[in-house]
Parts: structure tokens; C-alpha cells; sequence
């Protein structure tokens, strides 16, 4: 990232953003702005929305209200005499291209081994090459330092390797953004710490992140922003230093001290 | 008893061409008829599980009716209700190298149209048992639903859709039987044809379910190994095999639905 922030451009654009499920209301109006490089986590109580949140960004869950922009394009909808109507498939799935996202539970495919699960979608949806997707996948499993895992399949692989398996796959895509959701929860915690510093090391490469995540050393450490999520709205936005000592809203303090008790 | 080992010999290892006709047509039959039952199942499991309901409720009404009344009824039906009622009537068709009579297409028709109703209920169990998961990172990955299916579900699915595909094919070696009714020469006609020229009904019925019992344990040797292909990848490696031939060979631990 450049000196001043403000002159990067923005990557990620919520405006308003509302999420029902039924009659549940789950998201009340979300505004936030990315910009290339920042790395920002959310954090929040179980329930507040953080993941459905994360999800809307990909449009795995559709919106009833307000609209999202990544790279300049709207996601998931398309505008219609002033409506938004939902995209179609094959927009729907470009857009995500652009997009990589890591799940809580890794979600790789178990029927292909480590270096297929990276090099699928680059063949099949991106139509790269199959020598070229090789030698990225390749690379990418170097990167995480799994280079010796290609051929094995994701059961035989722990957690922690699974997920990194899992971040490579995602990178594969060339994405300008990255979700994780959770990326280090399902893992045994002497494994946390081999993902949290592949994330880090992406970080300072530059890659635009939005993580939830309550690994409050990484938020520390790493983000650019840290963002409290409270009955589906953004109530704390704010950078690290001031977010973790000096915060704003009562509710943030108080979740603060719940975690960090929690965690000693 | 009256049982002349001669003719049970004779029969069996050197049948009439009649037989080996016969034999023919079950084979052919089968394999066409779950191929097609098997592909159009794909079809009404797909549908049955989209969230349009212009797609899931014929493939709800399909699978309900063939699989709620007799296949015998179905083949009659089809063949002979048809054309009586003057709806349809099955001509022979002349392929060039061999004319399909119009019984054997009524017959392949009913095989496959119920098969597919049971083909699309263990597909959908397959497909069901793919966690939600695989289908949302593959759309993380841009993929689309044709992409997706064709290359992340399915291939998951088939290992819980293959081994009672193969109990599905075991039962359709021996629902052809059924296609005699219409007239189908295949082995059991074939039988009879044999035995009203012969008289030897007992033998020739030995000869027959010898027959079938060499066909379906044939199969079951192809199914395990089919199992094994499309098993998980990762333990298919360090499996051992001589034990579940042998399960299969006499039905330990089948899990195939009776009809
Ligand atoms: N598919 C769904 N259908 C109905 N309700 C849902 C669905 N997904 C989430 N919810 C509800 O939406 C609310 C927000 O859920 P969400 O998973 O976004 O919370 P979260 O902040 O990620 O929580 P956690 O920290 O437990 O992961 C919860 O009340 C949840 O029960
Ligand atoms: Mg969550």
C-alpha cells in the first residue's frame, strides 16, 4: 500500500446493504468501502452476521436491499428501469472470479488431490492451459508450503494443510479480492498458526482481505481496519490501535474483554 | 424322478441357437435399458431436486407412478394398452443390419422408463449426500451449474449411487424375464419355445436359472470392481478385495431393494 491509503482505489463498495431470511432480519443496512491492500477483519458475537455478510460480497446469499460493488462492477444484480434484478449465471460466476473465498470448514474436493483442487477451476472456468495451470498450482502449493503434498488427497492431509490447500485454491483464480470466513476456527491450535502466517505473508503482498476472524493477534498485527458487527450493522469501524484500546462503542469494549478473557 | 442329466448337459453347454438368441436379447436388453434408464434418471433426479417448480413436480408425478404399479403392468400397458386403445402402436423398425421388432422398443421403453423412476431416487440420494459445502466453493470459483455438477457433485455422488446401480442391474437381468408376456424371445421365452418342442420342462428350467445365476454372478464381479474405481480415491489404494468378492458372490451384506 501506498503512503496514503485514501489514494488507492477501492475495491469493495457496500451501500446499504439488507439481508432477511424469512422474516429474520439478519442484515440492517450495511455501508462499507475497501480499498486495494487493506486487510480488515470483522469481528462480533455469534449471530451478528458476519458471515452472511461475507457471503452477500460473493453473492452466495442475495440481498433484498441496497447493492455491492467489487472492482466496479455490481454483484449479483443487474440494473433494470431503475430495479435491480438478479444477474445471470454466467455474470454471476465471472464476477466471482474475481472474488476467492476460504470457508470455516475448507470445503476442498475430496475426490480430486491437492494440485487438481488448485488447477480445476483455472483449466475449466479461466480456460488457462493445463501446463500452465500446473506449473501455478505448483508454485501456489510452494507458497504455502505444502510442495510436496500435490498428489495427496484432502483426508490424508490435516486441518492445517487442508486450509492452506484451500487458501492456494483459492488464489489460483488471480482474484482481487479475498474472503475468509472463519479461516482458522475448525483447526486445532497448534495449526492456527501455520494458516494465520500464510494470510500475513499475503497481507504484505498486497492482497485486498476481508476476514472474519476473533485470532485477535492477527487483527492486531495485520489489519489495516477492524470492524465490530453488532445485530447486522457495522457499529465499530476502526484502525487496530484505536479499536483494541481506546473503542467507541460500549458493546465493543465489551466484546473485547470477553474475547481476550476468554482466550488467557 | 424323472431328470435326464443328457438333456441338463446338452443345454447347458451346448445350447440350441434359440437359447443363445435368447441369451442375447437379455444381455442386449439390459445393458440398453439401464443405460438409458440410468441417463434419463440423471435427468428426473436433477429435476426433482431444481427449485423450479415447472421441472419438480412432473419428475415428482413420474417417479411416483412408475415406481407405485407392477412393471408387468407397465410393459403390458405400454405395448398392448396403447395400441388397443389406439393411442400408439410399436411398428417394426428396420435399423439396416437388423429389424427391432415393435415388442422389443415397447419392451426397452418400459424397462428403461421404470428404471429411471428408481435411477433418479438413488441419484438423488446421491447427489443430496454431496455436502453444501462442494457446491458453494465451486461457485466461489466461478464455476457454473453444468461445470460444477459434471465435475465436483456427481463424481462425489457416484460413489454412493454405484453400488446400488449395480443391485439395479442384478434386477434388471432378471425383469427381462417379464418382456415374454409381450412376446420378447428373450431367455425365458426362448425356454419355453425349447420346451414345448422337448418336453423337458425341468431340465431346461435348470439350464435357465443356470443361466441367469452365471449372469448376475458375472456382474457381481464387475460391480465390485466398478466399486473400487469409483470408491474414495484416497483408501481405493490400500482396499483389499478377495474378501468382498466373496461377500458378493453369495449376497452377505446386499443392500439392494426388493421389488
Ligand atoms: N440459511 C439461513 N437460514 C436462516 N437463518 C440463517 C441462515 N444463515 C444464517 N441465519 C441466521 O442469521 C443470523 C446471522 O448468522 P451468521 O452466520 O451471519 O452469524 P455470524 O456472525 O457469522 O455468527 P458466528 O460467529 O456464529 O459464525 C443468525 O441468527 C443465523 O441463525
Ligand atoms: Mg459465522
Amino acid at each position: 500500500m501506498s503512503d496514503d491509503p485514501a489514494a488507492e482505489p477501492v475495491i469493495v463498495t457496500a451501500r446499504g446493504v439488507e439481508k432477511h431470511f424469512g422474516d429474520l432480519q439478519v442484515l440492517k443496512g450495511i455501508d462499507l468501502t475497501v480499498r486495494k491492500g487493506e486487510v480488515v477483519v470483522i469481528v462480533g458475537a455469534s449471530g451478528s452476521g458476519k458471515t452472511t455478510f461475507i457471503r452477500c460480497i460473493n453473492h452466495l446469499e442475495r440481498i433484498q436491499k441496497g447493492r455491492i460493488e467489487v472492482n466496479g462492477h455490481l454483484i449479483g444484480y443487474r440494473e433494470r428501469n431503475g430495479q435491480l434484478v438478479e444477474d445471470s449465471e454466467r455474470n454471476i460466476a465471472r464476477q466471482r472470479c474475481e472474488i476467492g473465498m476460504v470457508f470455516q470448514l475448507f470445503n476442498l474436493f475430496p475426490h480430486l488431490t491437492a494440485l487438481e483442487n488448485i488447477i480445476e477451476a483455472p483449466i475449466h472456468v479461466r480456460k488457462i492451459p493445463r501446463e500452465e495451470a500446473l506449473r501455478t498450482g505448483r508454485a501456489l502449493l510452494a507458497r504455502v508450503g505444502l510442495a510436496e503434498k500435490e498428489d495427496t488427497y484432502p483426508t490424508q492431509l490435516s486441518g492445517g494443510q487442508q486450509q492452506r490447500v484451500a487458501i492456494a485454491r483459492a488464489l489460483a483464480m488471480r482474484p482481487a479480492l479475498m474472503l475468509f470466513d472463519e479461516p482458522t476456527s475448525a483447526l486445532d491450535p497448534e495449526m492456527i498458526g501455520e494458516v494465520l502466517d500464510v494470510m500475513k505473508e499475503l497481507a504484505r503482498e498486497g492482497m485486498t482481505m476481508i476476514v472474519v476472524s476473533h485470532e485477535m493477534g492477527f487483527a492486531r498485527e495485520v489489519a489495516n481496519r477492524v470492524i465490530m458487527m453488532h445485530g447486522g450493522r457495522i457499529i465499530e469501524d476502526a484502525p487496530p490501535e484505536q479499536f483494541f484500546t481506546a473503542p467507541a462503542h460500549e458493546r465493543t469494549a465489551a466484546f473485547l474483554s470477553r474475547v481476550i478473557s476468554r482466550k488467557e | 424322478m424323472n431328470f435326464e442329466w443328457g438333456v441338463f448337459w446338452e443345454y447347458l453347454f451346448r445350447p440350441s441357437s434359440v437359447y443363445l438368441h435368447g441369451l442375447w436379447l437379455t444381455l442386449s436388453i439390459s445393458v440398453i435399458s439401464q443405460g438409458f434408464g440410468t441417463l434419463l434418471g440423471l435427468f428426473i433426479a436433477l429435476a426433482r431436486i431444481s427449485k423450479h417448480h415447472v421441472l419438480q413436480v412432473p419428475a415428482r408425478i413420474f417417479v411416483w407412478g412408475f415406481r407405485g404399479t407392477p412393471l408387468l403392468v407397465q410393459i403390458v400397458f405400454i405395448y398392448t394398452g396403447l395400441a388397443a386403445a389406439n393411442i400408439f402402436r410399436f411398428e417394426d423398425i428396420n435399423l439396416g443390419f437388423a429389424v427391432l421388432p415393435g415388442n422389443m422398443q415397447a419392451g426397452i421403453l418400459a424397462l428403461t422408463l421404470n428404471e429411471a423412476a428408481y435411477m433418479a431416487e438413488i441419484i438423488r440420494a446421491g447427489i443430496n449426500s454431496v455436502a453444501i459445502g462442494q457446491t458453494e466453493a465451486s461457485k466461489s470459483l466461478g464455476m457454473t451449474y453444468g461445470l460444477y455438477m459434471r465435475r465436483i457433485i456427481l463424481p462425489q455422488a457416484a460413489r454412493v449411487v454405484v453400488p446400488p446401480l449395480g443391485n439395479e442391474f442384478n434386477s434388471m437381468l432378471k425383469n427381462t424375464t417379464l418382456l415374454s408376456v409381450i412376446g420378447v424371445p428373450e431367455l425365458l421365452l426362448a425356454t419355453q419355445m425349447v420346451t414345448s418342442v422337448t418336453f423337458r420342462v425341468f431340465e431346461l428350467y435348470m439350464v435357465v436359472a443356470c443361466y441367469y445365476l452365471t449372469l448376475t454372478t458375472l456382474w457381481g464381479f464387475v460391480q465390485q470392481r466398478l466399486e473400487t474405481r469409483f470408491g474414495d480415491p484416497a483408501t481405493a489404494a490400500s482396499r483389499k478385495l478377495g474378501q468382498k468378492g466373496y461377500r458378493r458372490l453369495f449376497g452377505f451384506g446386499q443392500i439392494g431393494e426388493p421389488r
